[in-house]
């Protein structure tokens, strides 16, 4: 019963829920099918890199930020590490994306900490995160398969 | 005058009569009387309510019941908000008792998270005060207690015990002199008429220029739409734990006293009744 729930909710998810940077990172193709787009894996152009003279919305007023994705333990890593979040995503979408990524079961556990001390719930937003927990412009999120802090 | 202590026992020991009544549509082998109950404010809807449970399974089969959830006129009880927050925000300005539903079925999955049993709420309450120490003291505080002064704190609440808790929770409550105050105060702002979740920033209790900021100088600067100006009629609520503090107390004061036992200030925007 419950695996059911959680592949409904997997399908709900909106793709592709995150778009990786740093374009070289991006390999393994197959491992991130949300990146595998028409455009063959080639960058989609950010909407403000047009003129260089065009400066990007400060702050609040950018929609997606950026979250650096590190594992903790004995949890398999992701090739691509920082990704672009839409502000309003939240810490459950975050590991359903994870989840998918590393391609675990549905019954396996993943939990995201902050400034390796605490768990956001789950229907917590990123945004409201990065508001107060991130630095140099991205917010950092462990991921761990067992409880790691607390 | 009253000690500022006596807040901190008023805030504990606040009650919300409550009346649950079974949803209409579960099946029933009898009818099921509804069940009053006086639930602590600062607490969790599936944390005081195993007698709830248990009264309402008695009338059904063991086949009919599955996670237990609460509803408030068509909206779905997030057990992981603190009661009275549920409460100021849902059904403030509403006739006592509290009516709330309770369902057996049909969980709300896009609404509510799951709640499997009390460690998901001690893992969410535990979780709460480390994100409200990274604001207030970069964790320095909660860092620093061990293991066992985390399960008083989650004891005391689970057990009613204000001294227990607070005897560990004063030293989440200290800052150094010099500083007037926290590094940030940890606050949600709530608002009734938005399907938005909470907002929460980072806000300072003390100006650079060395004066206290206010509750009002928060509601300016992240909710303006809260704040009335002055030739106008006041629409609107601010609400924690029941009552509006005025705007000119100092956050600071607010976030030592009138905080949830997860230490953050939860506040409610409320449209005002209009009688």
């Amino acid at each position: 019963m419950a695996e059911v729930q959680e592949q409904e909710q997997r399908q709900l998810l909106p793709s592709p829920p995150l778009s990786p940077q740093d374009g070289g990172q991006g390999e393994g193709g197959e491992d991130a099918p949300e990146t595998g787009s028409s455009e063959g894996g080639a960058e989609p152009p950010p909407p403000t890199a047009g003129s260089p003279g065009t400066e990007e919305p400060a702050g609040d007023a950018k929609k997606k930020i950026d979250v650096l994705l590190k594992a903790v333990g004995d949890t398999p890593i992701m090739k691509t590490k920082k990704w672009t979040v839409e502000r309003t995503r939240t810490i459950q979408g975050l590991i359903d994306f994870i989840k998918k990524f590393l391609k675990l079961t549905a019954s396996e556990q993943l939990f995201i900490y902050v400034n390796q001390s605490f768990a956001p719930s789950p229907d917590q937003e990123v945004g409201t995160l990065y508001e107060c927990f991130g630095s140099d412009g991205k917010l950092v999120l462990h991921y761990c398969k067992s409880q790691a802090w607390g | 005058m009253t000690d500022d202590k006596d807040v901190l026992r008023d805030v504990w020991f606040g009650r919300i009569p409550t009346c649950f009544t079974l949803y209409q549509d579960e099946i029933t082998e009898r009818e099921a009387d509804p069940y009053y109950l006086l639930l602590p404010r600062i607490s969790y809807l599936t944390l005081v309510t195993d007698k709830v449970k248990k009264h309402f399974q008695k009338v059904m089969r063991q086949e009919d019941v599955s996670e237990i959830w609460f509803e408030y006129e068509g909206s779905p009880l997030k057990w992981h908000y603190p009661i009275g927050l549920l409460f100021d925000l849902h059904a403030s300005n509403t006739a006592l008792p509290w009516n709330i539903t309770v369902h057996f079925k049909n969980f709300p999955e896009k609404d509510l998270l799951h709640c499997h049993s009390k460690d998901v709420i001690e893992a969410h309450f535990m979780a709460c005060i480390k994100e409200a120490d990274a604001l207030k003291h970069k964790s320095q505080v909660i860092n620093e207690m061990q293991k066992k002064d985390h399960k008083q704190l989650w004891m005391g609440l689970q057990n009613d015990k204000f001294e227990q808790f607070w005897a560990i929770n004063r030293k989440l409550m200290e800052y150094i002199p010099e500083d007037s105050g926290f590094r940030y105060i940890p606050f949600r702002i709530y608002q009734a008429t938005t399907e938005r979740p909470f907002i929460q920033k980072l806000f300072r209790p003390v100006a650079p220029g060395g004066q206290l900021h206010t509750l009002g100088d928060l509601l300016k600067e992240v909710c303006p739409t809260a704040i009335t100006p002055e030739d106008c009629e006041k629409t609107i609520q601010v609400m924690i734990h029941g009552i509006e503090p005025m705007l000119e107390t100092p956050i600071q004061w607010l976030s030592e006293h009138m905080s949830y036992p997860d230490n953050f200030l939860h506040i409610s925007i409320i449209p005002r009744p209009t009688d």
